[in-house]
């Protein structure tokens, strides 16, 4: 076993844990934090992504014991005295969520991205959400909500279903 | 329910871009999957899998993971005596003396934590005697093929719909027979005949699926599962554990996507016998990635062969279908993939003559289940591929032959159905496609674009239709209970697994209720100790069948509502109207008591209390259809048909076989759009997951039948780097005059003829004749050097992946033939 000490959206938290425990583990069986998904278990799905130190990772990846006196962000911080934060609520506006599942790991990699770069272009944004898989979007909805939060969307880039 | 279905913009909330329902809980991480619930005292389970395709098992010792601290259940197929299945009854919970697929689970282990359960799992010893697979479908219906289930013939079934061979690896036959198909291919001036054939896919919700079981005592037994039907699950593990339904409760928290995966019954058998085992304790049993490929049901592979009668005026005289479904080790739903298969098979076409001879194939591989189109994804490759072809050899444009063979009002169906005004108008969808790509003809744009690259440009159509697949008497019910404060619940089965149902049901009891939709809350969770009744969730026939339940359960509460409201207003029901706050009189408004006065039972000032809680119940049955008759399909198998089609625009490289997909524009007759942020949803993420069909996915074995690619590395689904750079998705409105405000479901079909779409865009631009789906770059390159297609689904490449590229090549070659020379389908026995 080993001591570990972490901040999870933005509260300390002091833990025993095994040496060979993922940080997923960690903050699903550890932490009860069970926002974050683990869809794979190998790294290719996006959907266990949470911040470390400022970094998005696949926490099915990283062992907790990286995350030893490390800052962590996960969904489950994303929402603020309850009000959904500006990207849940593009998400939601534009139909961005279906079944749910990949849908924190994708607001933590959007949240990363839009860090970087505030008003991305769709090829930027398809390759800043390429590591999240979603099986039931199709992922345009996705781009879409992100070019919302961006305050990019317009006429010509929103998306519509067309009567005919 | 005539008066649902006209079709006016007099609704207020049907029809409009409502946010999802439960999208609060998705967005913020608290909504609860089956996965994140924890139970005092839960165990953890897993699984020990075959290595081996076909193996006679010698011996199994558990005795050293029994030893194993912190281990509470062993178990092995021997003490199980229980058969599952959905139509032929052939699986046993854990394997017995046999192997029969790589992956299969033969023990499992219930311990403190998942680490114990991993060792105790290492320390079961399993001694094989390895046998021989059969792999290939079209070698196991032949006479010396190995029986992957010698005991077919003692295995019930249900004997209505299905007709198992035993002594034969044919777990079922369905003929379809219309017209007089040799008369018609006498007419015919070409008969055509191709073989078209695609591999076995995952599923892929991003969900693996769980289970968590407690077997108390007495027998009482709880279930909480990641599954599409909870009533389903309940059904199938009564009848296999033999237990009376009200020991058995299924409780379905939020599901994390099904496609199909997820309907029937999967893990649920195994936990709870862990659980018994284990003293009553919980266990729990999430399947890793690697096991939703091998251990949990794919989609079955399929050979199709099809040969067309037409004449030069391009006039359909007759057309002969043969499907061969690779089911892998177990029936499960591959037998009615098999049926809805049959009697859609000649797709939205007049077919006057046709032959449908259908067999579902058991191999040594994982078992094929439902998946979103159940088998349409699968046969509409090969059908609107072979349109096409027919169209080249005739020398019609392929838009041109198929408008003029389309169904229009008048037409039968393969099963004798007459198509009227009103199932739907597939001829507006193939239109509106064509027009959305400007078919037929390159832009100024385009045609610099090909002088500048080198490379071509390929426009390409297909059409679609698919009604649901189900019993024909398959019914759904709602309860719509007031609150007191005048706000609803509404209570129905079918389950939300991220097609929107839960948001599309409130819209339709907001808009029956005249109420807003923050006044119509819909329970999340589903337990069948209390909501009532829904077969499953699958086959696209929520909308309808759950759309119409709810439509009378809120006319239930509101003549409830009157009722007492006539009586505290002195008036007669028919004097009243209400509005979401209250029911009134209608020629004196100010006359009028509150829905919350009224919601649990209205006290008089002197405190005598009337009426009482209004709870409104709607039931709805489907109407009108029919078993199909076992020697010639006939019947009436359709709640409803809904047409779509798909254009594709291309951009191939001719030197290399590289192609991008630009644009896709889908088109659906829908009824009626109840949510069109939604319905794009579906339309949208179906045509992406018909994309990863189409290009990429797809199971690869090894000569001993070892699943190569069980992960993602090895078997890529799309991301969104793969997605076409132009996406339109649009919608018709030919009311369904039984579906909710004139609706009909859409949740399969956008993933249906995405491929073909593709393939005959690639042909277009090149030329290149695709038989096989996925389409790899290869592909393309072989056939437009004209080389043999490759079929590396079953491949001496030690490691997998869709881009392997060792030949095998052992299926027949497809063929065309031009009248009157003629060549007979193989016979089968």
């Amino acid at each position: 076993m080993l001591r570990i000490s972490v901040t999870v959206n933005g509260h300390r938290f002091e833990h025993e844990v095994e040496e060979h425990w993922t940080l997923l583990r960690f903050l699903r069986d550890g932490l009860g934090m069970t926002g974050t998904k683990e869809g794979c278990g190998a790294g290719e799905c996006g959907a266990c992504t949470v911040f470390l130190n400022g970094r998005t990772v696949n926490s099915c990846l990283a062992l907790v014991a990286e995350a030893d006196g490390g800052s962590i962000l996960t969904i489950e911080g994303e929402a603020a005295a309850g009000k959904l934060s500006d990207i849940q609520a593009a998400f939601a506006r534009n139909h961005a969520v279906q079944c749910g599942f990949c849908t924190g790991g994708m607001i933590m990699s959007v949240r990363d991205l839009l860090q970087r770069n505030p008003k991305p272009s769709v090829p930027e944004i398809k390759s800043g959400i390429e590591g999240n898989f979603c099986r039931c979007t199709g992922y345009e909805q996705i781009v879409e909500a992100v070019l919302d939060v961006s305050g990019q969307l317009d006429e010509s880039s929103k998306g519509e279903l067309r009567y005919v | 329910m005539s008066e649902h279905a006209t079709v006016t913009r007099r609704e207020t909330t049907v029809g409009t871009d409502e946010q999802r329902v439960e999208v609060i809980g998705k967005l913020t991480g608290d909504a609860l999957y089956t996965g994140d619930l924890l139970l005092p005292g839960m165990l953890h389970a897993k699984v020990k899998k075959s290595p081996h395709a076909r193996a006679t098992i010698l011996r199994i010792d558990t005795s050293k993971a029994e030893a194993l601290p912190g281990v509470h259940a062993v178990l092995t197929g021997h003490e199980l005596d229980y058969r599952l299945g959905l139509y032929v009854v052939d699986k046993d919970i854990l394997a017995k003396d046999v192997v029969r697929h790589f992956g299969e689970a033969v023990a499992a282990v219930a311990a403190e934590t998942d680490d114990i359960a991993e060792r105790a799992v290492d320390l079961i010893e399993v001694e094989y005697a390895v046998l021989t697979p059969v792999l290939d479908p079209m070698e196991a219906i032949g006479a010396d093929a190995p029986l992957v289930h010698p005991d077919l013939g003692n295995y019930s079934y249900v004997e209505a719909a299905f007709d198992p061979q035993p002594g034969t690896n044919i777990a079922n036959i369905i003929r379809m027979r219309k017209g007089d198909v040799q008369k018609g291919f006498a007419e015919a001036e070409w008969v055509i005949e191709r073989e078209y054939t695609n591999p076995s896919v995952q599923h892929v919700p991003l969900e693996t699926h769980v289970a968590i079981v407690q077997w108390k005592a007495g027998d009482e037994v709880t279930i909480w599962t990641s599954a599409q039907s909870p009533f389903t699950v309940r059904n199938l593990f009564c009848t296999a554990m033999r237990l009376p339904m009200n020991n058995v409760r299924v409780i379905v928290p939020t599901v994390g996507g099904g496609f199909g995966g997820k309907a029937g019954i999967h893990l649920e058998p195994l936990v709870a016998c862990l659980s018994r085992k284990a003293g009553g304790r919980p266990v729990r049993l999430q399947a890793t990635r690697e096991e939703e490929f091998s251990l949990l049901p794919c989609r079955s592979a399929l050979t199709y062969r099809i040969k067309t009668g037409v004449r030069s005026d391009g006039t359909i005289t007759a057309q002969q279908m043969s499907m061969y479904w690779d089911a892998g080790a177990y029936a499960d739903y591959a037998v009615n993939v098999t049926r809805a298969s049959s009697y859609s098979a000649g797709g939205p076409y007049d077919i006057p003559n046709a032959v449908v001879d259908a067999y579902t194939i058991y191999t040594n591989k994982p078992y094929g289940t439902a998946y979103r189109g159940f088998g349409h994804v699968e046969f509409f490759w090969g059908l609107e591929r072979h349109m096409e072809l027919v169209a080249q050899v005739i020398g019609m444009d392929p838009l041109e032959f198929r408008t003029r063979n389309l169904l229009q009002p008048g037409s039968t169906t393969l099963t004798g159905e007459t198509i009227t005004e009103h199932t739907g108008n597939p001829r507006k969808c193939l239109a509106e496609a064509a027009a959305a790509i400007g078919y037929g003809h390159l832009t100024p744009q385009e045609e610099q674009h090909e002088r500048h690259t080198g490379r071509k440009i390929g426009k390409g159509l297909a059409t679609l239709h698919k009604a649901p697949a189900m019993p024909s008497f398959t019914a759904s019910s709602t309860v719509v209970k007031m609150n007191s404060d005048g706000s609803v619940v509404v209570n129905f089965a079918l389950m939300e697994i991220g097609q929107g149902c839960n948001t599309a049901i409130a819209q339709i009891a907001a808009e029956r209720l005249r109420f807003p939709i923050e006044k119509v809350k819909v329970a999340i969770e589903r337990d069948t100790d209390k909501e009532p009744y829904d077969w499953q969730t699958v086959a696209s026939k929520g909308l309808i069948l759950s759309g119409n339940a709810t439509i009378l359960a809120c006319d239930d509460l509101l003549a409830q509502g009157y009722a007492v409201a006539a009586q505290v207003l002195r008036a007669q029901p028919s004097d009243l109207d209400h509005d979401a706050e209250k029911v009134f009189v209608k020629h004196r408004p100010d006359q009028s008591v509150t829905w919350a006065a009224l919601s649990i039972g209205y006290a008089y000032p002197n405190g005598n209390g009337v009426g009482g809680p209004l709870i409104g119940v709607g039931r709805y049955i489907a109407q009108g259809l029919s078993n199909l008759d076992k020697q010639t399909g006939q019947g009436n198998p359709a709640l409803d048909w809904t047409y779509g089609a798909h254009g594709v625009v291309v951009d191939v490289d001719p030197s290399t076989g590289e192609f991008d997909v630009v644009r896709i524009a889908s088109i659906y007759d829908v009824g009626r759009v109840i949510n069109p942020g939604i319905v794009r949803g579906q339309c949208l993420g179906g045509m992406v997951q018909g994309l990863g069909t189409a290009l990429c996915e797809g199971y690869i074995y090894d000569e001993q039948g070892r699943l190569l690619n069980p992960s993602f590395t090895d078997n890529k689904i799309p991301t969104a780097q793969d997605i076409p750079e132009q996406i339109e998705c649009a919608a018709v409105e030919t009311a369904q005059l039984d579906g909710p405000f004139g609706a009909r479901g859409v949740g399969e079909h956008p993933m249906i003829s995405v491929a073909p779409a593709i393939g005959n865009a690639i042909q277009q631009a090149t030329g290149a004749q695709l038989m096989h789906m996925p389409i790899r770059s290869e592909d393309v390159w072989r056939a437009l050097q004209d080389m043999e297609p490759i079929d590396n689904w079953i491949t001496q490449t030690p490691a997998g992946s869709c881009r392997s590229e060792l030949p095998t090549g052992h299926l027949p070659l497809p063929e065309v033939i031009i009248a009157p020379t003629r060549v007979e389908v193989p016979v089968l026995h």
